[in-house]
């Protein structure tokens, strides 16, 4: 059985790292600010004793007064789990930056976030629609879509 | 004692030679072989019907369908191709994977905006006569989807669709039904008609 580390312990942990880049942290989840998101993810996958080598899934809400983007992230070197996330509070031009640097499965899903929610990930190699057509107007999961 | 005459007469002798001679006369040509057979066979060979009657005949007796099923009623679909349905009973057992040498198109499920144009595809590459059954809510209107963003609420918007069958999703025999209402649309056609 794979081992969920707590949020509040990793976050202990990177805190010291990169004073300030922790918004929130729970037991089974740890939030960073978006603008060290990215600094946080190559760490959790570099450092050695956590070793986040491989990423689940990528998934998005909507929360109507931000945009969530969550990574699960798992270490199949120690056999153990982090779920992080991330925010954006700007609805008319969200934007994330694109961990696919890191792990290669965020590609599709980074599209597949972009395709519904209409959120931007800088640095993405690919950014594009993936289940809608060119020219589709709108981002059907946003709330607010009719 | 007196000693029986042995041998016959020389008048019955002479009976006899006549008899043979006359058949000899008589048998100078064959006698014709019997034929009254051949009137029969024809009358059970050779049928008298109107072209549009042998071609309809033809046409709905030997439909085979195109794959096209992007959803779950092609599992019914399945189920009616299979031994316990068997719509080979209707000269339908071929499901062809190439669109060319296929009559009918089953849309068995729903249709998605990115998929339409694929199935638009498939039906123009099918040769005519070709025909179309909507299987299904989806198919026939969108069904629960009608109202989605990426759904096509119902193939009529890209096909002509000559037989609705409703049902989320319908059993075989409702499949059946259907596929016997477009024969009879068939055994209707006319090679008169088709030019307009």
């Amino acid at each position: 059985m794979t081992l969920a580390l707590s949020g509040k312990d990793i976050a202990k942990q990177i805190e010291k790292k990169f004073p300030g880049c922790v918004a929130e942290s729970a037991a089974e989840s740890l939030l960073v600010e978006a603008q060290s998101l990215l600094e946080v993810a190559a760490y959790l996958k570099n450092t050695p004793g956590l070793d986040f080598d491989y990423l689940t899934a990528v998934s998005g809400v909507d929360y109507l007064e931000c945009f969530e983007v969550i990574y699960q992230l798992t270490s199949l070197e120690h056999n153990h789990s982090l779920v992080l996330k991330a925010r954006c509070y700007n609805r008319e031009n969200p934007t994330l930056p694109s961990v696919v640097g890191l792990w290669r499965t965020a590609d599709f899903q980074e599209r597949e976030i972009y395709d519904l929610f209409g959120i931007s990930f800088t640095g993405h190699p690919n950014l594009k629609r993936i289940f809608l057509w060119e020219g589709f107007e709108g981002h059907p999961l946003r709330k607010d879509f009719l | 004692m007196e000693i029986e005459e042995v041998y016959s007469s020389r008048e019955l002798d002479k009976v006899e030679g006549k008899a043979i001679n006359e058949l000899i006369a008589r048998s100078q040509e064959p006698i014709p072989d019997p034929d009254r057979w051949l009137d029969e066979d024809i009358k059970r060979n050779v049928l008298v019907t109107s072209v549009d009657a042998i071609i309809n005949w033809g046409r709905r007796t030997s439909m085979w369908p195109a794959v096209s099923f992007p959803a779950c009623c092609a599992f019914e679909f399945i189920a009616t191709a299979a031994s316990r349905f068997d719509i080979s009973r209707f000269g339908m057992e071929i499901i062809r994977a190439s669109p060319r040498q296929a009559d009918l198109m089953i849309t068995a499920g729903t249709l998605t905006w990115k998929m339409a144009p694929q199935i638009k595809r498939i039906y123009d590459q099918m040769a005519e006569p070709k025909w179309v059954i909507a299987m299904g809510a989806c198919a026939i209107s969108g069904g629960i989807f009608a109202s989605s963003y990426s759904v096509v609420p119902g193939y009529n918007r890209i096909i002509p669709v000559d037989v609705y069958v409703p049902g989320c999703p319908p059993r075989p025999e409702a499949l059946i039904y259907g596929i016997r209402m477009l024969h009879q649309k068939v055994s209707r056609e006319s090679i008169i008609a088709e030019g307009k």
